[in-house]
């Protein structure tokens, strides 16, 4: 295969890679008043990115020494990450201006976190996958600390950084063992080595690499940092937190126990299937109390990932499918509410308690309706997407015969929806609140754009349906 | 005593867990803790270059070098947001960060 041949295939991560590399060098020349060309263009980028990968030839390849795979599922995945950066670099730019933090190094940072995640998705060793994680993770430690001035924001990064660093380093504990007692790191050597049972090394190693992969995706009992740096982070950050990073950690782990350990499902499945309750029992409970709207959306991530693992637990071609609907339900889900949550400010401050939504109903009805679709769709409510997004996942488990786990999960959602509803509550029912300044028109738009998918799902699901479908083929 | 692949593999585990002990157990003070990460990589990095001889296989050693490297981006990371963080409070101690809670 020509290097021409490879580069085709990688063509968005190359765009992405060489962009980057190239607007380091504009904004270090042009200084920081020329910062709004380094973001205009790092817009360009990543749209750029999504059309490479939108037009990409669908046959699925291996490339660069079986190390990096272009397939289906691998741009389905980009599609979602890329969208989730695009529409949260929109956020940022805005945001930066006003507080007067406008620096070239932000769009560059959030490029290169993007390349990160395509790598991730698109690993097919374990050699890949690390330094893709690598990649999307010394990024986003530094954009979570990016407010430099602002204490909270570098506490955040720092506690970030240091749970990162030690769930990277059990990943890797990890990859060791399987590269040892598999003799190779490329998924489908190790799936090959395997053979129906396992080294005792090779679960062991497993075990770790969960470890590692589940603290990206903030699954319990590694969501510790979670709420921290939501709350910590500036808010467009915390978007971007909450979008593009969870799905590259979802599809990575989905690739890797489809195809490297196919062979030992029961191995891996009671792992996934503890973890799924456990976060979709602490997304439920935790949130309860909570006043900060950034915390609570928090506690709403870690439940999420929950519900979105109940698909991967079933362990089948459904239950994947399931994931990847959840993931792009998701996505869009998230991305409303935090459009609504920037446009959270009275006097030109953000405000950020549950309770300053009060009198939103009657002060602004156009947000206070689309806020609270997004609520009730979070909340798993019919006809929402929500509604789909679960109700996938979970057939996908009762046709695997996960009885308990769906009868567990739905009780979850029940608890959960009490929290959202209390918002929905709160913007309709109660007096008072400070009045919202004006939101901006591209707040508006996504807020506007996500309300009406999410609204308008079930009338037409077939697009993303018939997509995650074929994308899920390719790992089977 | 002929010294095997199973010798380095202890090695590895304890340099390990002591790694992630230091994490946990440390109280006092934040560059504690980006010791402790460099233990926990340098124990992954003895692990491979292990395997890599006993499989007779590269692979494990070029993993190791891009270890390295990713270790001490790393390291400068971790360095650059702890001043940060110096700057705004005035402290490193690891009981100190807890601003946030709940």
């Amino acid at each position: 295969m020509s290097f021409s041949f490879q580069l085709a295939h990688a063509l968005p991560e190359a765009i992405l890679a060489i962009g980057a590399l190239a607007l380091v060098l504009v904004g270090a020349l042009g200084g920081q008043k020329k910062s709004w060309i380094v973001a205009e263009l790092s817009m360009a980028l990543l749209g750029a990115a999504l059309l490479a990968c939108l037009f990409q030839p669908k046959a699925s390849t291996i490339l660069f020494h079986g190390l990096f795979i272009d397939d289906a599922f691998a741009r389905f995945m980009k599609v979602l990450a890329l969208t989730g950066s695009l529409v949260s670099l929109l956020f940022s730019l805005e945001f930066l201006r006003v507080n007067k933090m406008d620096t070239f190094e932000f769009p560059v940072l959030i490029l290169l976190s993007s390349l990160g995640m395509m790598m991730l998705i698109s690993s097919n060793g374990l050699m890949s996958l690390y330094l893709g994680l690598e990649l999307m993770s010394l990024a986003l430690y530094v954009l979570a600390a990016f407010q430099r001035d602002n204490s909270k924001a570098s506490e955040a990064g720092l506690k970030y950084f240091v749970l990162g660093a030690l769930s990277s380093g059990m990943l890797l504990y990890g990859a060791s063992l399987i590269y040892g007692f598999a003799g190779t790191v490329t998924y489908t050597g190790i799936a090959a080595a395997i053979h129906g049972t396992a080294s005792i090394g090779i679960i062991f190693g497993l075990v770790f690499l969960m470890t590692g992969l589940a603290f990206k995706m903030s699954i319990v009992p590694f969501h510790m940092w979670t709420p921290d740096v939501y709350e910590g982070a500036p808010t467009p950050i915390t978007a971007f937190f909450a979008s593009a990073p969870k799905i590259a950690a979802v599809a990575v782990t989905l690739r890797v126990v489809s195809i490297a350990f196919p062979g030992i499902v029961p191995q891996w499945q009671q792992i996934v299937v503890f973890m799924s309750v456990a976060s979709m029992a602490l997304g439920a409970f935790a949130a309860i109390g909570q006043t900060n709207i950034k915390r609570l959306m928090a506690y709403s991530s870690i439940g999420h990932m929950g519900f979105a693992l109940v698909g991967l637990s079933a362990g089948t071609q459904q239950g994947v499918e399931g994931v990847m609907i959840y993931m792009s339900i998701y996505l869009v889900m998230t991305l409303g509410t935090f459009a609504a949550i920037l446009s959270m400010r009275a006097n030109g401050q953000p405000v950020e308690n549950i309770s300053d939504l009060a009198g939103l109903g009657k002060a602004n009805k156009p947000m206070a309706f689309f806020l609270a679709m997004m609520m009730l769709s979070l909340a798993g409510i019919p006809p929402l997407a929500g509604f789909f997004a679960k109700w996938y996942v979970f057939v996908a488990a009762v046709h695997a015969k996960l009885y308990l786990m769906a009868v567990l999960g739905v009780l979850a959602s029940a608890v959960a929806a009490f929290y959202y509803l209390r918002i929905v509550k709160i913007i309709y029912f109660d007096e008072g609140g400070p009045a919202f300044d004006p939101a901006s028109r591209t707040l508006r738009t996504v807020l506007a754009v996500a309300g009406v998918f999410v609204l308008a799902f079930w009338f037409y699901p077939a697009p993303v349906v018939q997509a995650a479908s074929l994308a899920a083929k390719s790992l089977f | 005593m002929e010294i095997g692949v199973d010798h380095y593999l202890v090695v590895a585990a304890i340099v390990f867990t002591i790694g992630v002990a230091g994490i946990i157990l440390n109280r006092k003070n934040i560059i504690i803790i980006l010791m402790s990460v460099e233990l926990i990589l340098l124990s992954v990095n003895i692990n491979l270059v292990a395997f890599s001889s006993y499989l007779h296989d590269l692979t494990g050693q070029v993993f190791a070098l891009f270890i390295l490297t990713v270790a001490a981006a790393e390291a400068a990371i971790g360095l650059a947001i702890l001043v940060t963080y110096y700057r705004n409070r005035g402290t490193i101690a690891v009981e100190d960060i807890n601003q946030m809670k709940g």
